[in-house]
């Protein structure tokens, strides 16, 4: 591997910047004459705008501007989109009600924007927001998606009939109807998946800039993906051309998906800057992001799994309802679809399956996808349905599993997913070695003597990564292709600049990226750098997502790498005058097999730019650019274990052991990788133990909209990790990975629930399983 | 406005601030010193932390005007020169950080905590002495084992000047 090479556990290149105070993040930004902006937000979940007075605003101090809505549909600026189309069954398109940037008549959430105001200071800008009269007339609410169906409930959007934006389905309903009329067992569950914020620690930001001059606009925003978000401002939301619009992501804390969408205060501040003549920088407050950000999950589902009389599953069928909030945000419609139900054939050969998902409007903020987007919703039906099986059939839940593993690939599932590679018994495995699974009922009985209830869960999860095949997802709906880009510039001197489409917020493409280049051509780490979150520097980039930077955007690097070596190879063995298919690069030269020939790399470089003895006919300059489109989908899948200890007295769950085995394929960076597992479980136990998101069902309003009130999980909610992986490399792209970032919060939750309810006897326990509803199913179960 | 006079990373300041502005706005816009950051505005998440007088504080939760007189520290200021403080040093070696975003304010609490045990941490009392710093990327594996790592490194600095 080398030093610095694939698999090495280098530090991170990036992290100078970051432990001396010098990252950039977008609320660092200062641009020459810039403002702020605040915004006027709806306190009602759901209302009729009848007129907005502004006038007391603008002769506040240090006011500059006051827009609303309808200024701003009347300059042109499109509404918000969704950009995955989906069809219900019936053949009918999804029902998409506008959403415009502003307000113009009628607000749907709490925390809808109405208006903004531009101001000298941010403080002057609050205040003067204050000053904005909106009168507003009260409409009944609904946040709960099964209640929002129901004949007789507020309706939302005149284009969607009782809420109801679609009622598609997948896989052979017949199938599983004769194959549940005909089985020896079904496990029957009703199962909530919680909804979530996701959390970010650096909130939304934005800043945008006109420039008048160049008739030319630069917004710097935290984005996952800004050239997706420059082209759908531009196509869509008709704020200029894309070759009058510069996006820029510099350092940006984290997103877990909820990054990845183009929110309405990016584009007003690109299209109030316009309209005040001055730059515009709006960060959202903690309070402004639980409102605002799109949230994740909010499932309710009906699941059914049958089984013939020698416990092998035989169909499954899954019925959910999924709330997508006051409108539907960008990739909305995709998570409870194509992300959530083709992964409901888990780790399992089973021959049948269908799956029914209502998606629902809400007064509610719009929700999307969040870290594992779908996919997490998917693992939790799968693995508590099976774990409850194996208690309902009297068998060890590790052998249910491993009785049904799906062993040969490749495996087509009823549920268009085809499985390259796997081996899902050696995660088990693994993880029952690492978790001491044979000593288990020694270690309850003797927590059982310290008065404690001890259990333990599993999960066997599986997700679809690397998205995605082009042809694939625009078949199934997708309005773009989800190819990467990467351009491999070779300097003058030798050093290197890799341009790349994906996004680093935190997954640190700048040491793993460069490790790549540095295992291809032998060069140090430290002599590539890693460009990446500009649009002006990158031509195109999908942006991260999905865990698909390794898979997808490392693939487009290598590409590009295999032209620069072509060029490079040729130039070498012209000067060496040796034959092309003799040169080999290594160490940071370019040798001649089988003599001691060789060109440091650096004079290579210098010989393509010089130009005075290259190959006839051949360009100077070595700079090469490749997009690379997947072929298949990747299939990380693992196994977690949680074993925890329940104080029957206060119903508080201790995490006593965490052990997680994942197949990722090949890795880059060990310790990278590791930390993506750790993070990604954190927000899994998060999720089970101590998230939720609350509305208020009578008025809409947020109950959870601080840090005060959402339980984010601290170092003493968590225990350490025992994390490892296996390895069956990925055969969908060259560098055999499969993708790491979302596994954790897939694969955790129903762990942790699993172990719970092992603990306390009681199978009816609900996310967040706070200690008051582990204390209430303690005492239900005792009662019985 | 009211006028303040402080010690910032060794340098005498003064400025003019409204009376309502805090410290950490003072530092991230009057100063320019944008590595202390603002996660949360409810003193929850520790992203703000700085050293007021050698003490651990969320410059969210204080004045300007009531830091005026008093001695601060931020992130700019911990190293020495081009070296790393040992806390910054591990938080590198054991990769204690992912998007950098609460990275700071968690290197100034963990100085602090270390400091405030010289006979040496545990990985109990790290973690229920991070209650006031929340990270979202990390799941604090990794930020426990650098604190652990950097008292170490520190209790041995220590015994090695006495």
């Amino acid at each position: 591997m080398g030093l610095e090479g694939i698999g090495a556990r280098v530090v991170r290149k990036e992290d100078k910047r970051f432990i001396t105070g010098a990252g950039r993040y977008v609320d660092d930004m200062v641009v020459p004459g810039m403002k702020h902006a605040a915004f006027v937000r709806s306190p009602h979940a759901h209302a009729d705008i009848e007129s907005i007075d502004v006038s007391a605003a603008r002769a506040m101090p240090g006011v500059i501007g006051v827009l609303t809505g309808r200024e701003i549909k009347a300059d042109g600026i499109g509404n918000l989109i969704c950009g995955w189309m989906i069809h219900s069954k019936d053949g009918t398109p999804m029902k998409m009600g506008a959403w415009s940037p502003m307000a113009t008549d009628r607000v749907r959430f709490v925390g809808e924007a109405v208006a903004v105001v531009v101001a000298e200071t941010k403080a002057d800008a609050r205040d003067a927001a204050e000053a904005v009269v909106v009168n507003y007339r009260e409409r009944p609410a609904i946040t709960d998606a099964v209640a929002a169906l129901q004949d007789g409930a507020p309706q939302l959007h005149p284009e969607a009939d009782n809420n109801l934006i679609y009622d598609w389905d997948i896989g052979d309903a017949s199938a599983v109807e004769k194959a549940m009329a005909s089985a020896a067992h079904v496990t029957t569950m009703h199962l909530v998946n919680n909804r979530l914020v996701p959390n970010a620690m650096e909130p939304r930001a934005a800043l945008g800039h006109y420039d008048k001059a160049e008739d030319h606009y630069t917004c710097w925003t935290t984005s996952q993906n800004p050239h997706v978000a420059r082209v759908v401002m531009s196509a869509f939301y008709n704020v200029a051309p894309e070759n009058k619009l510069r996006v820029i992501a510099p350092d940006v804390g984290g997103g877990f998906g909820s990054k990845i969408f183009i929110y309405p205060e990016e584009i007003v501040c690109l299209w109030a800057s316009k309209k005040t003549g001055v730059p515009v920088k709006w960060v959202a407050d903690r309070t402004e992001s639980f409102l605002t950000d799109a949230h994740g999950r909010d499932h309710v589902t009906e699941v059914k799994l049958a089984f013939d009389a020698n416990n092998r599953m035989t169909a499954m069928k899954v019925e959910t309802v999924a709330n997508l909030g006051g409108y539907m945000s960008l990739f909305s419609s995709s998570v409870p679809t194509y992300l959530y139900a083709t992964l409901l054939s888990g780790q399992y050969a089973i021959p049948a399956i269908h799956c029914n998902v209502k998606a629902v409007y809400t007064n509610t903020a719009p929700v999307d996808a969040y870290r594992g987007a779908g996919r997490p919703e998917a693992t939790y039906v799968v693995e508590r349905v099976v774990e409850t099986a194996a208690r309902e059939l009297g068998v060890s839940p590790a052998e249910l599993r491993r009785q049904n593993f799906i062993t040969t690939f490749p495996h087509q599932t009823p549920v268009i997913m085809a499985y390259d590679a796997g081996d899902y018994a050696a995660s088990l495995d693994a993880a029952m070695k690492a978790a001491d699974h044979a000593g288990f009922p020694a270690r309850k009985a003797e927590a059982a003597s310290r008065g404690k209830l001890r259990g333990l869960g599993m999960s066997c999860y599986i997700e679809a990564c690397g998205i995605a095949p082009s042809q694939a997802v625009g078949s199934l709906g997708a309005g773009v292709g989800l190819w990467e880009s990467a351009e491999v510039r070779v300097n003058m001197a030798g050093t290197i600049e890799v341009l790349t489409g994906s996004h680093s917020h935190g997954q640190g493409h700048e040491t793993t990226f460069a490790q790549l280049v540095s295992h291809r051509l032998g060069v140090p780490i430290d002599q590539v750098s890693i460009v990446h979150g500009d649009t002006d520097k990158v031509q195109m980039g999908m942006g991260t997502y999905g865990s698909r930077s390794g898979a997808v955007g490392m693939s487009a690097i290598v590409k590009a790498l295999d032209k620069v070596e072509a060029k490079a190879r040729k130039i070498a063995a012209h000067l060496l005058e040796a034959d092309e298919a003799d040169i080999v690069i290594e160490n940071g030269e370019l040798k001649v097999a089988g003599t001691d020939k060789a060109l440091p790399w650096f004079q290579m470089a210098l010989a393509a730019y010089a130009a005075h003895n290259l190959p006839a006919g051949m360009e100077p300059g070595l700079k090469e650019g490749a997009f690379y489109d997947p072929t298949n989908f990747t299939f990380p899948a693992g196994c977690y274990i949680c074993e925890v200890e329940v104080d029957p007295e206060t119903g508080t769950t201790e995490i006593v052991q965490f052990v997680a085995a994942d197949d990722f394929g090949n890795i880059i960076n060990p310790m990278i990788v590791e930390g993506q597992v750790h993070g990604g479980i954190a927000q899994g136990v998060g999720q089970a133990l101590l998230e939720g998101c609350h509305y208020d069902p009578a008025t809409g309003q947020l109950i959870t909209a601080s840090y005060m009130d959402y339980t984010m999980p601290r170092a003493g909610d968590l225990p350490s990790f025992v994390v490892s992986t296996t390895n069956t490399p990925c055969p969908g792209n060259p560098l055999g990975i499969k993708g790491c970032g979302e596994a954790g919060a897939i694969g955790s939750p129903p762990a942790v629930i699993n172990a719970i309810t092992d603990a306390i006897g009681n199978n009816d326990l609900t996310m967040p399983a706070t200690p008051q509803k582990v204390w209430a199913a303690i005492r239900a179960a005792t009662k019985h | 406005m009211s006028e303040v006079k402080m010690v910032v990373n060794g340098r005498t300041i003064t400025g003019n601030v409204e009376d309502r502005t805090l410290l950490v706005h003072f530092l991230r816009e009057n100063l320019g010193m944008t590595g202390t950051h603002v996660g949360c505005d409810t003193s929850q998440c520790g992203a703000c932390v700085v050293h007021l007088d050698g003490k651990a504080v969320k410059s969210c939760s204080i004045l300007a005007v009531q830091a005026s007189g008093s001695e601060v520290v931020t992130i700019e200021g911990l190293a020495d020169g081009s070296d790393l403080h040992p806390v910054q040093a591990a938080f590198r070696e054991h990769h204690g950080l992912q998007c950098g975003f609460c990275t700071p304010g968690m290197i100034m609490a963990a100085t602090d905590m270390i400091n405030r045990h010289p006979e040496g941490l545990d990985e109990k009392t790290v973690r229920a002495e991070l209650e006031g710093n929340i990270c979202r990327c990390t799941g604090y594996h990794n930020i426990v084992k650098a604190i652990l790592a950097a008292s170490e490194v520190m209790s041995k600095g220590a015994a090695k000047a006495a």
